[in-house]
């Protein structure tokens, strides 16, 4: 039997997790995700205007005793770090998957600062970096980062390379 | 636009949380917190003391999260407008438990009462209905505010109140935020996730 994708097994590990609730900024990596979170009766899927709102939404459905997490692109994690104050200060898991732009075969100049800054920001606003290069490597290591963020109640982001997504073609 | 705001702060807030029964109260950082926490200190007060902007989406998580209870979202202009984009966010996720009042001194009290948007160009009540809130109000004296007891408790709401600038003596609630976190919890019978 064919493996399924690695995408595939990213949902199932965050359905796994118990995620029931998925906050997003569409990016076109995490197509499969949002589709799939969409379609999924016992997901709530929602749409951001910006990713902070992931965060504080995030935050609300554990008070309320729910699982989110974040689909974000690497530029987005720059809106992020104030309110990554939430839950480092209220000791609440946080889990988001950002997809990476501006380090493999970037076209666009203008997303080369943010995805160059990404991990470093992360960390030095508390938050756990874990990263995922290879497809056969994703999906443990969002089911183990999912484990680290719900169970140690620790904020926690997976880097998803822009090697393992595939650089944006920008020619038609 | 000229402000219009002559309502006391506190007298609002303790009216519109007079007898909160199980509701589920977010506050956005500043003064509401405050206020909310004079009219009563309770578990299932939920208070942002930071994270400026975050209420109302902390607010929608919750009542995803717990969609046969009643969130009711109390904030500034300050904290909205610099949420602004989550109004959209929030009448696109179509939650129906899901009520805000933003009290509307026009003014950042927290900061040395600098004029905002809403003391000069902005109606949030309109930003909020162009953003597909269907039930929108604005509350300029205490009738309304009475009126506002009920609706905020019922329907899928914005409410601006239009409050006066004036300072109150500053009411602090608790602000260990894993503190707050794990007693709102407990209240409300998260017993583990």
């Amino acid at each position: 039997m064919a493996q399924q994708p690695w995408q595939a097994q990213v949902y199932a590990a965050l359905r796994s997790a118990r995620v029931t609730i998925m906050g997003y900024v569409p990016d076109a990596g995490h197509t499969h995700l949002i589709e799939a979170a969409h379609a999924d009766p016992d997901m709530r899927a929602v749409v951001l205007t910006t990713e902070e709102e992931g965060i504080a939404l995030a935050a609300g459905a554990w008070l309320g005793g729910q699982r989110a997490a974040l689909l974000m692109q690497s530029s987005g994690v720059g809106n992020c770090i104030n309110m990554l104050s939430l839950p480092v200060n209220c000791r609440m898991p946080f889990l988001t998957l950002v997809t990476m732009r501006g380090e493999w075969a970037e076209f666009n100049p203008w997303q080369v600062p943010m995805g160059t800054a990404t991990p470093g920001v992360l960390t030095a606003a508390g938050v756990h970096v874990r990263r995922a290069d290879q497809p056969d490597d994703v999906a443990e290591i969002v089911a183990a980062s999912a484990a680290l963020a719900f169970d140690s109640t620790v904020p926690v982001a997976v880097l998803l390379s822009q090697r393992l997504i595939g650089a944006k073609a920008f020619v038609k | 636009m000229r402000h219009d705001g002559t309502l006391r702060r506190r007298a609002v807030v303790a009216a519109l949380l007079r007898e909160p029964g199980d509701l589920l109260v977010v506050t956005g950082l500043g003064a509401p917190s405050y206020d909310a926490a004079a009219a009563g200190e309770r578990p299932m007060n939920f208070y942002l003391w930071g994270a400026m902007g975050g209420a109302a989406m902390v607010g929608l998580g919750l009542a995803l999260a717990q969609p046969s209870r009643r969130v009711l979202v109390l904030t500034g202009d300050g904290g909205m407008l610099m949420g602004m984009g989550s109004l959209a966010t929030i009448a696109a996720a179509e939650a129906p438990n899901l009520a805000i009042a933003v009290l509307d001194n026009a003014r950042y009290g927290e900061t040395g009462s600098q004029r905002s948007h809403t003391g000069l160009t902005t109606d949030l009540a309109a930003v909020a209905a162009g953003c597909g809130w269907f039930a929108t109000a604005t509350a300029r004296d205490m009738t309304e505010v009475e009126r506002l007891h009920a609706r905020l408790r019922c329907e899928a709401l914005f409410a601006v109140i239009r409050i006066a600038a004036d300072e109150e003596p500053r009411h602090l609630p608790p602000r260990d935020g894993a503190y707050l976190t794990d007693r709102f919890r407990q209240a409300i019978g998260v017993v583990r996730n």
